[in-house]
């Protein structure tokens, strides 16, 4: 079984979702065109700056690549604010695969960056979760939508059918756990 | 519910995690701020003068004005940065109570201590700090600094100071991881570099930090050198606004950082663009008066 992840290589925190990937063992590259794109089995969307990963998206026709890929996608902080319904703006230019609206920077400033363990549904440990200037999920549009995990009564780690979501950054973490769960859709 | 703890050395190092393979440009005005973000700026640097036109202007150049950082804060949604004088902690602590997402404690300033640089850990917010070569870096990193940048030769749009800056950061870490163990405390010793990060980067030949680069990067060419020489990221400080065409160049230095092994969509992004700044030679600037000799 040889299943190729792709990480979004745009701008943000791909080399660590690559890193990651490695540790476990997982065939991965950077993937920053539109035929890399069509030929993975899973795609990783990292944070970064959505404005950025957005403009880049557009100016490198990844708008139509991103948006029929079908198959499992794990997103973090950034990528959660790019896969959501959120209207767009002159910034961000989301790609409507996850039905749920999402707050960007909602937590405040980088003074306000935290780190803190969160429980998972179905998961037996806790999880170390740290938020960068992170995005808030404000709105959750589907019943198809599970929450995983939640942090102060608001979802943090939410999955839709094969879509995983998280505001946090796992991939700064040494815990692969999330990671093992995605790729377990593939 | 868990304790959320803020201002750990792993959530700032996170922040510079996440401007990598980004752009980081230099503004002066809230107008600045916001071409920067919609060219793709990963986050922008609020000062109150260029560095071309603080060589030029001459006299102290200090922190910026705290109504003109707010300016900025209040026309993007990515982060704001800010420059510090060297050792001057009493700048950097209005940085944080402006809530800046990141301080960096210049050169390009001028120094207001002439031995130390600012104990970073103090600090609720991240620093990034120049350098000139790996012990410069490592005793950077010592006093806490979450990211590392090459000086280069702010304001001068001549990338031979960053070339130079970035090949000996890189020369030295490899060299490291040469080494025999025995050898590694004597290292440190000729680097005047903590010997546990020495140690560290023996074992890893690369930096704890996250490694950028600034000083002199003028073009996308300039930028897709910097990436492959090394660099996570770059700076550009005067090379954006001091040229004819700041919103294309910009938006070309943003596509130069990803697609950076990519010649045939540098020469793409390149065509369209105007004369850059017209630059400096470093020889013609006198020893003292140049930038990249400040820092200790």
């Amino acid at each position: 079984m040889s299943k190729t992840v792709g990480v979004l290589g745009l701008q943000g925190a791909y080399a660590k979702h690559s890193k990651m990937l490695d540790q476990l063992g997982i065939k991965n590259l950077i993937v920053r065109y539109p035929d890399e794109i069509e030929k993975c089995d899973g795609l990783v969307i990292p944070g970064g700056e959505s404005s950025t990963m957005s403009i880049l998206i557009d100016q490198m026709d990844l708008r139509k690549p991103l948006q029929r890929f079908k198959k499992p996608i794990l997103a973090t902080c950034a990528g959660v604010i790019l896969l959501s319904e959120n209207k767009s703006s002159a910034k961000v230019k989301p790609l409507h695969k996850l039905p749920l609206l999402c707050e960007r920077n909602a937590y405040g400033r980088q003074i306000e960056s935290f780190m803190t363990t969160i429980e998972i549904q179905n998961e037996h440990q806790n999880f170390p979760a740290i938020f960068i200037r992170g995005p808030k999920i404000s709105q959750i549009k589907s019943n198809k939508v599970e929450v995983l995990a939640q942090l102060d009564n608001s979802p943090v780690l939410v999955k839709y059918k094969n879509i995983m979501a998280a505001t946090f950054h796992p991939e700064l973490s040494n815990n692969t756990r999330i990671h093992e769960i995605f790729i377990n859709l593939i | 519910m868990s304790e959320k703890e803020k201002n750990t050395y792993e959530v700032k190092v996170g922040l510079a995690e996440m401007l990598k393979g980004g752009v980081i440009m230099d503004v002066t005005t809230s107008e600045q701020a916001k071409i920067a973000e919609d060219a793709g700026a990963a986050a922008v640097m609020a000062l109150e003068r260029i560095p071309a036109d603080i060589r030029e202007h001459g006299g102290i150049a200090r922190m910026s004005s705290p109504k003109m950082i707010k300016s900025i804060q209040e026309a993007v949604d990515i982060p704001v940065m800010a420059k510090c004088r060297i050792g001057h902690f009493a700048e950097a602590q209005i940085l944080e109570a402006l809530e800046v997402d990141f301080i960096d404690e210049s050169e390009v300033l001028t120094p207001a201590d002439e031995e130390n640089h600012v104990w970073k850990y103090d600090f609720k917010i991240p620093f990034v700090c120049g350098c000139r070569n790996l012990g410069e870096a490592l005793r950077r990193i010592g006093e806490g600094a979450a990211m590392i940048r090459t000086k280069g030769e702010a304001g001068t749009g001549n990338i031979v100071e960053a070339v130079r800056h970035m090949r000996k950061v890189q020369r030295q870490m490899r060299a490291l991881t040469q080494l025999d163990k025995h050898e590694l405390m004597a290292e440190a010793k000729k680097m005047g570099a903590p010997f546990e990060l020495v140690k560290k980067v023996a074992e890893s030949g690369k930096l704890p930090v996250p490694n950028f680069a600034a000083g002199g990067i003028a073009t996308p060419a300039d930028a897709s050198l910097m990436m492959q020489l090394g660099a996570e990221s770059v700076f550009v400080g005067s090379g954006i606004f001091a040229s004819e065409d700041p919103e294309p160049r910009a938006k070309a230095i943003v596509n130069a950082v990803t697609y950076y092994d990519n010649p045939e969509k540098l020469a793409e992004v390149s065509e369209t663009l105007a004369e850059a700044m017209q630059g400096q030679e470093i020889s013609e600037i006198p020893e003292e008066e140049r930038m990249a000799n400040r820092g200790w």
